[in-house]
């Protein structure tokens, strides 16, 4: 029942699609006052789709196996929390939930920017309403979340149990978030350039919608990264898979979308950056949908492997990719020369400079993500590209990256010189000092890594003294940068200082190294409502005498029949402590992975650090403006 | 004649990348996350459902050759909606596909393949359901791939078009 109202009102909500496009564009043409009708439909369409979703989440709750999404990703003893998560673990709710944020972001666009221009609104509406439709008829057409199955099977075949986890229950949304946030940007930005409409003010209020996805996109990847800390059991927590990677790259698009939105705020310059970045985002969003459920990747998210479905949002993609292309070739005036020429030390240069080391990380994770396909398609040969290629060419690169980082915030608008800027040149000294002091004793390459740590020290520092020096002024950028300068620290110091150890060990046994002695207990078995867990109990004894057990735990779930690693983390301040088991097929040994992972909690902080800097400024625009 | 080319340099690049995503779709990966994939065959032994002659399992399967094992039986509804595609399976000739027919009267058995057609190269008769716990069934209906005696995708429930497209896939 609940199946057939979703389904139902999904139909509904695409026929009000052509309603709206209708006033629309009569209203487009005829009257100066912009119509509120437009607005109710809106509302109209979102309800709709909230309704079918709805829909779907009570056939889920209450395991309709009727219901052919509900039959293949659910069972009847799976716990209700992922019950309700499993609605958008699975390709057609995923797609469900997507359309749901695009009308909800529309229609908050629609009540937010009211004092806007009229044809400007209902142009971004259009192009919405586009992206909309093209959403409706790939759900109707290829991936109906509500079909129907007669007869109806007694039991569902079960949630893949890697997904059954909070992080990853809330993953999806977030990132959904701020994925679909990106359409809007998309869309106005289109609209904005084909009526001519790039200005300052436009900057100032684009700028909100900016942020939020930039908020959302970070909160989302961060999500998914700790998911794979935890779950995959690899101790790691970026692991340059194509499907992180894109996540990545439309977060760094639009990271530098939102550097160049904070010019134009200011002066109209870098408009076809902003265009452009505004395009890209979007597409590279879009894009990623395509490379991870079409199945032309290999990964944990491909769903679907219906070459239906790829083809429909290749097709897709494609149209709005030649939809922005021929906008902006035709419509997009670019500014003077005049105001175009920046001195070269001054900040607007400092943030060119940012945008194109973050093209510069953009090509590199895109090749690495696409050049396979290529190669496979054009000499049929294999290869996978793996995280030395990323590190090889990005980390080199961080450190003029960070420097620009650090000295950019510190130049005036306009034209800036270095007086009254010596206190730089004695942080760089003492940033470099600390680094070789730390360096210096251990067994890695001495100059990369010292100039690396110094340069993030650097950061550190800088940003830390602006907190006292400037207080509440800028704000928001220096907790950003500051979360940042944290971030890379602590990467460094988590590669450079982490233990890991692999033995195979009996029940009863020890292993003793230098450091700390691992004593394996006992196992112990368990019965859980979906799984069955095997939990091993580990003494880790450290040479301060430090005593801690560890318990990590194999589960065997029932449905489907999977077994799953799960690991067992002890965190505090400093340093994790990561212990993994896994059968040994064949035998009494149990093979333990024990890692120690310095700063881990550090890296977590420091990106929703980064993410709070965002919140911050779009708490200030409020109150501001 | 700068401000033209650009456009059309765009242009050309994108399609070029969208022949290629289209072409890379043909061949897409195929991910089964499944702990069950390559493990060896259970051996085991049955009759045959039409000349109930004794069938010892390592002389049904030959090397470098693919099998699909279906477990089905007459009573059980979901089974007529994957017969289609069974059939349609067994007109490809790089697979043959081996029916066990599940805690079914031998007489039903029959009669469901003479009014549906016969997609199966030899039934076998699993009287008891044991062999299909040998196998780790669930229940019926259920398939496994197999290759060079090793399991190599298991498809849990009926067949429908999307299962099948793997399957073909994977036997090309």
């Amino acid at each position: 029942m609940a199946s057939l109202i979703g389904y139902y009102s999904l139909i509904f909500g695409l026929c009000i699609s052509f309603f709206i496009i209708f006033f629309s564009v009569k209203n487009f043409k005829d009257s100066l006052i912009f119509d509120t009708k437009i607005v109710n439909f809106t509302f109209l369409q979102f309800i709709l789709v909230i309704v079918s979703f709805l829909g779907l989440i009570i056939s889920f709750v209450n395991s309709d196996f009727s219901n052919e999404t509900v039959f293949n990703h659910s069972h009847s003893t799976k716990p209700i929390f992922y019950k309700i998560s499993g609605t958008w673990g699975n390709h057609e709710g995923s797609l469900l939930l997507w359309l749901l944020v695009l009308t909800l972001f529309i229609l908050l666009f629609l009540l937010k920017s009211k004092e806007q221009n009229k044809r400007y609104k209902i142009l971004t509406l259009l192009i919405q309403q586009i992206i909309i439709i093209g959403f409706f008829i790939f759900l109707i057409k290829t991936s109906n979340p509500f079909n129907y199955i007669f007869p109806v099977p007694e039991e569902g075949l079960g949630l893949n149990p890697i997904l059954q986890d909070p992080a990853l229950a809330i993953h999806p949304p977030i990132l959904y978030l701020g994925y679909v946030g990106s359409s809007i940007i998309f869309s106005s930005a289109l609209a904005a350039t084909s009526l001519n409409y790039i200005s300052t003010a436009w900057a100032k209020h684009i700028k909100q919608w900016v942020l939020i996805s930039w908020i959302f996109l970070t909160l989302g990847i961060l999500l998914g990264s700790i998911w794979a800390y935890y779950e995959l059991g690899w101790g790691g927590f970026w692991f340059w898979d194509p499907v992180e990677n894109v996540s990545l790259m439309p977060w760094l698009a639009l990271t530098a979308l939102l550097h160049c939105i904070l010019v134009l705020e200011r002066k109209l310059v870098l408009t076809s950056w902003v265009v452009i970045l505004s395009i890209a985002t979007f597409t590279l969003s879009m894009c990623g949908t395509f490379l991870v459920r079409s199945g032309i990747l290999n990964s944990v998210h491909t769903f679907a492997n219906d070459p239906e479905r790829g083809l429909f949002i290749l097709i897709f993609l494609f149209c709005l990719i030649f939809l922005s292309l021929f906008i902006f070739i035709f419509f997009h005036k670019v500014e003077k020369k005049s105001i175009r020429n920046f001195f070269w030390l001054s900040k607007e240069t400092s943030i060119l400079i940012n945008n194109w080391f973050m093209m510069y990380f953009l090509t590199v994770v895109l090749i690495g993500t696409v050049y396979p396909i290529f190669l496979e398609v054009i000499s049929s040969e294999k290869i996978s590209v793996g995280p030395p290629f990323y590190h090889k060419l990005i980390v080199p690169l961080l450190i003029p990256f960070l420097f620009a980082m650090t000295i950019g915030p510190k130049l005036n608008w306009i034209k800036s010189d270095l007086k009254n800027k010596k206190y730089l040149i004695l942080f760089l000294m003492i940033s470099f000092l600390l680094s070789v002091l730390i360096i210096k004793n251990l067994d890695i390459k001495f100059l990369i890594n010292t100039i690396l740590v110094a340069s993030a020290l650097y950061l550190f520092f800088i940003t830390l003294r602006d907190f006292f020096v400037k207080g509440l002024k800028n704000l928001s950028q220096n907790i950003a940068h500051f979360g940042f300068s944290l971030l890379i620290l602590s990467i460094l110091f988590n590669n450079i200082f982490s233990t890991e150890i692999i033995t195979n060990l009996k029940i009863g046994e020890t292993f003793k190294s230098k450091n700390f002695i691992i004593n394996f207990e006992k196992v112990e078995q368990k019965d859980e409502k979906n799984f069955k867990a095997i939990t091993g109990k580990f003494n880790i004894k450290d040479v301060d005498g430090v005593d801690e057990v560890l318990n990590p735990e194999l589960r065997i779930y029932n449905q489907p029949n999977i077994v799953t690693s799960e690991a067992d983390i002890k965190t505090n301040l400093l340093s994790d402590k990561f212990i993994t088991m896994n059968l040994v097929q064949n035998q009494d040994y149990f093979n333990i992975r024990y890692q120690i992972k310095p700063f881990m909690i550090w890296i977590w902080l420091s990106v929703l650090l980064i993410s709070f800097g965002g919140l911050i400024s779009l708490f200030k625009k409020r109150y501001e403006g | 004649m700068k401000v033209k080319f650009f456009p059309i340099f765009l242009i050309i690049i994108f399609v070029i990348v969208f022949l290629i995503f289209y072409k890379g779709l043909q061949n897409s990966n195929i991910y089964t996350p499944n702990t069950l994939i390559k493990k060896n065959i259970p051996s085991f032994e049955a009759k045959t459902l039409r000349t109930n002659k004794k069938i010892d399992s390592k002389n049904l399967f030959k090397e470098n050759e693919f099998y699909l094992i279906n477990i089905w039986a007459s009573w059980c509804i979901p089974c007529r909606d994957e017969h289609d595609f069974l059939i349609k399976l067994s007109n490809q000739k790089n697979v043959k596909i081996i029916g066990i027919n599940y805690k079914d009267k031998n007489e039903n058995a029959k009669n469901f393949l003479k009014e549906l057609k016969s997609p199966y190269e030899v039934v076998l008769v699993d009287k008891d359901g044991t062999i299909a716990i040998e196998w780790g069934a669930y229940g019926v209906p259920e398939s496994f791939l197999l290759y060079n005696k090793k399991i190599i995708k298991k498809i849990i429930g009926p067949l429908n078009k999307k299962s099948l497209f793997e399957i073909e896939k994977l036997i090309k």
